[in-house]
């Protein structure tokens, strides 16, 4: 029992395991359908922040492109739906049986052959996760090697994001243009839209984040996680330990950019379209913001962090729109000046301590038995206060 | 070039920035086994030298073999793997990790990223940085937070990471600066201790601390090479005499 | 089409290639001095440039209705107004927001970005979601042809010497004013500059201002060839800073160069394609040239 405690202490289990219950147990105990939907798209969101925890909390390099990759997955996801919604049976009235409607209304009469993969499940799924990775694996490629990082490369990223938006919506005949692919209905015949699908269809979105967390820790605690931290810290003394310092980096970028095309995908699933809004610069960076609300060390944190904006943002821009662009600003601002570590920051400086006081107080003597080793355990989870910024430092530029 | 016994042989070797040659056609060989100090007035190109070798800076010309393998063209990290480790002249390490990670780190296995992902830190792993750690006096402070260690005992840690590394050419860049004069004998004993089966290259400005450990000294000025031999020839140079003392 | 259709077709895609050079250029300055002093990238910068643009909506308005007579001559105060007043709020912004985040570039991204937020919301507020244009003055409007079947608008021109006009003083104020001394002497040793009596802090202040400043004097310019909504600085701001990535950063010769190629790119891209197909080739060609060479046109010789 004891040594099982001393793991889930090392590891970080308590808060995945906490987590694990809120979204899968308490969520879906309290909530109607159309709630937990919702909360099902928020956490399509908290892919992305989890991958950008990887990457920028820990890799010390920010991306504003992250959408890009959300959106790819989202659209690999979208593009299959599409292809199994326009059978030449439901798409009979168009002048091209058989093809997407958006298509048919921008006068081309033949399926694009970049379309064909579309028509078969396991090659969506595939591209789902491919396609966005092989697209960061040669943006980073070219950065990382020739040592462009810090804001140049947050400025590239913002760049891929725009070209991607402004290719999209200019391409309709292809893409569905502004308004997106829509109308998406089964899946291999099984309706995505009744609510026994939606129940369905939230578990495995939830099944899936924690996974990708789980992933996540497994790689902060191996040898790649504490790399990742020492680059950040020094990166001359990794290089010249020996490491090529730019694969790391392409890694971190290429696994955030997998993760958050899976939470586009599930997006699809859940939500029944994608469209260029959830691709470009402004849901990028508000993806980022997801983060660092959270902590952006903490992946844990990132999950709530994308909760509770997305949470505000639904109700503010209902009830009080303009308000809500305020909020939004004074978020990014106060979280980057008061805030730096988010709301598991302050976990770490002001509920944990707190708790241990009371701890303390209740038993006095019982834990003299063993100190399950404070200090050194919490070390790999939140840097010491010197390091608050650490995302910047030792960055170029 | 041909090839030679040395284990560095650096033959005809300039960098140029914009003109100004800070490494002029230099050439120097370094031995087996031997503890080589260089020393120069600040802007003698002794720090860019340990770059160009390192591979941070790129030659504009000449050879540096390894072991008769040519480093010029490789990558930072290929040109470690081959057995050339550096210290930088501030201390290097990493100020977040614990003693034990920062040595850990440095161990050399899992170098790719998939290895990265799949080390683990084994009984022999531990017992290195064991004997590393004792070699460098901090086997009692594995857990410190390595931020939290005095000047010297960072210095130390740093020459630690590399031993780790096991580097068959081990570069040191101002290793005592900033020391206590107890640390700096600590040092000297040090690298006297772990130059048993590898070949050093040391920049110190400090003459007492050369005139203890060094095999053979060079002296550089201008991005060349003024003199060369035991630290008694030097001393009595006088073209080494008139750049100290001269101008 | 006879070879001087052409001629004339190619000349006047040409010209409107710099308008959008002039918005891009006046924009990128702003930008790469705060960046090559602070190595601070202001995502607000845009809406400095709206501001400047509100700024002569105001003063077209109140001419308009307080002093008809005056129509003809209230451009260029406003244009000098609408430098002072983006100075004025860079001057403000730089104190409450940016001078805490020098050490962390990454971070300033995302401060300065919600401070983008903020003002868009603010301007809607005030001038309402839709797009607004100032009345221009009659001597800006129209065209000059020089030969037959050339007609290169006047205000093209007009924004074309403002640009011209800013740049050189801007150019002349890095190289000749104590400001200049002192943002050159920062830029190459912070420490030492700080050491020599330099009070690097003022410096900065200032450099983002005047940053600012130039930005506020870009929306004046943006106003003669489009309208202004809340939303308009942000769509320049992506383009201005592959301006001053492209151009090589702290480097102002860069900062022309490469707005004229990016502003010319964009706009013979777009006689052949599609409006959004010729950004998508421009940004694509930009990104890929810095993919190649990450240093830009004009690299600095230090860099990271």
């Amino acid at each position: 029992m004891d040594a099982f405690k001393n793991w889930v202490a090392r590891t970080g289990m308590g808060s995945v395991l906490v987590l694990a219950l809120v979204i899968m147990v308490v969520f879906p105990l309290t909530m109607d359908i159309f709630r937990l939907n919702l909360v099902g798209k928020y956490l399509t969101y908290a892919f992305v922040a989890v991958g950008l925890v990887m990457l920028w909390g820990y890799g010390g390099i920010l991306s504003l492109g992250q959408g890009c990759f959300f959106g790819l997955g989202g659209y690999m996801m979208a593009m299959f739906l599409k292809l199994e919604a326009s059978d030449p049976e439901s798409t009979k009235i168009q002048s091209t049986p058989g093809i997407p409607d958006f298509m048919d209304w921008n006068q081309i009469t033949e399926l694009p052959f970049w379309w064909e993969p579309f028509n078969h499940l396991p090659l969506a799924l595939i591209a789902v996760v491919l396609v966005p990775m092989v697209l960061a694996f040669i943006i980073s490629f070219a950065m990382f090697k020739r040592r462009v990082g810090g804001v140049y490369f947050a400025i590239i990223t913002q760049a891929v994001a725009l070209i991607l938006t402004v290719l999209i919506i200019g391409q309709q005949g292809y893409t569905g243009g502004v308004n997106g692919i829509t109308d998406l209905k089964t899946l291999l015949g099984w309706d995505i839209r009744d609510d026994s699908s939606k129940y369905v269809l939230y578990f495995v979105n939830a099944a899936l984040l924690i996974g990708v967390i789980l992933l996540c820790r497994w790689i902060q605690m191996s040898k790649l996680g504490t790399l990742l931290l020492a680059m950040r810290d020094k990166e001359d003394r990794v290089r010249f330990s020996g490491y090529d310092v730019a694969m790391f980096k392409v890694f971190v970028f290429v696994l955030a950019a997998g993760i958050s095309a899976i939470g586009g995908a599930m997006f699809t699933l859940q939500v029944g379209f994608m469209s260029p809004s959830f691709v470009g610069i402004v849901p990028s960076i508000e993806m980022v913001i997801f983060a660092a609300v959270g902590g952006r060390m903490s992946l844990v944190g990132a999950v709530y962090g994308a909760l509770l904006v997305n949470a505000g943002k639904t109700y503010f821009s209902e009830s009080a729109p303009d308000l809500w662009l305020f909020l939004m600003a004074a978020l990014f601002i106060g979280v980057v000046l008061a805030f730096p570590n988010g709301l598991a920051g302050l976990y770490e400086s002001h509920v944990k301590p707190w708790f241990s006081r009371r701890k303390s107080v209740a038993k006095p003597a019982a834990s003299a038995g063993e100190p399950p080793a404070p200090p050194s355990a919490p070390t790999h989870k939140s840097a010491p206060p010197a390091a608050l910024p650490g995302g910047v430092q030792g960055q170029s530029a | 070039m041909s090839n030679t016994d040395f284990v560095l042989a650096i033959e005809d070797l300039t960098v140029s920035f914009d003109g100004f040659k800070a490494i002029d056609a230099l050439t120097l060989y370094v031995d087996r086994g031997e503890l080589r100090v260089i020393i120069g007035p600040n802007g003698a190109g002794k720090t860019t030298l340990l770059d160009l070798i390192c591979g941070k800076t790129k030659a504009s010309g000449g050879s540096i073999k390894f072991k008769n393998v040519e480093m010029t063209k490789l990558q930072e990290h290929k040109i470690v793997r081959a057995g050339i480790g550096r210290k930088f002249q501030t201390p290097s390490i990493y100020e977040n990790l614990s003693v034990f990670k920062n040595l850990e780190v440095s161990f050399p296995r899992g170098r790719s990223v998939l290895g990265a992902l799949g080390f683990r830190c084994t009984d022999e792993v531990k017992a290195r940085v064991q004997s590393v750690a004792d070699e460098i006096g901090l086997g009692d402070a594995l857990d410190t937070e390595a931020g939290l260690l005095s000047h010297g005992q960072k210095q130390w840690l740093e020459i630690g990471m590399l031993l780790m590394q096991e580097p068959e050419l081990l570069m040191l860049d101002e290793p005592i600066a900033g020391m206590s004069v107890r640390e700096r004998e600590l040092t000297a004993e040090l690298l006297q201790r772990i130059c048993k089966g590898r070949s050093v290259i040391v920049i110190e400005h400090d003459m007492d601390f050369v005139k203890r450990i060094a095999h053979k000294v060079t002296v550089m000025h201008q991005g060349k090479i003024l003199a060369e031999g035991s630290m008694d020839k030097v001393q009595n140079d006088p073209k080494v005499i008139d750049v100290y003392l001269g101008h | 089409m006879s070879f001087d259709e052409i001629y004339n077709i190619a000349l006047m895609q040409g010209f409107a290639g710099l308008s959008l050079f002039s918005v891009l250029l006046l924009m990128g300055l702003g930008l790469a001095i705060i960046f090559g002093q602070m190595g601070v990238i202001n995502m607000a910068h845009g809406e400095f440039m709206t501001i400047g643009a509100y700024t002569i909506f105001m003063f077209s308005s109140l001419t308009e209705t307080y002093a008809p007579g005056l129509v003809q001559a209230y451009f260029p105060i406003a244009i000098v107004a609408a430098f002072f007043i983006a100075f004025a709020f860079g001057w403000l912004t730089e104190w409450a927001l940016i001078r805490h985040l020098y050490k962390r570039p990454l971070d300033t991204l995302l401060a300065t970005w919600g401070l983008s937020l903020g003002m868009q919301q603010v301007f809607r507020s005030t001038f309402g979601p839709k797009e607004v244009s100032p009345t221009l003055p009659e001597w800006l409007m129209g065209s000059w042809a020089p030969s037959e079947g050339l007609d290169i608008p006047i205000n093209g021109l007009f924004v074309l010497g403002l640009t011209a006009v800013v740049t050189g003083g801007v150019l002349l104020a890095l190289y000749k004013s104590r400001w200049g001394l002192r943002v050159r002497a920062t830029v190459a040793n912070r420490a030492m500059a700080n050491a020599t009596g330099i009070n690097t802090k003022r410096t900065d202040r200032l450099t983002f201002a005047i940053g600012c400043g130039i930005a506020g004097v870009a929306g004046a310019a943006f106003t003669t060839i489009g309208s202004t909504g809340p939303t308009s600085g942000s769509l320049y701001i992506v383009d201005a800073f592959l301006v001053v990535t492209f151009g090589g950063a702290a480097s102002l010769l860069g900062t022309v160069a490469s707005a004229f190629g990016i502003a010319q790119t964009q706009s013979i891209a777009e006689f052949f394609l599609t409006g959004s197909m010729a950004k998508v080739l421009t940004l694509l060609l930009i990104v890929t040239i810095l993919m190649i060479r990450p240093q830009g046109l004009f690299a600095s010789k230090i860099r990271r």
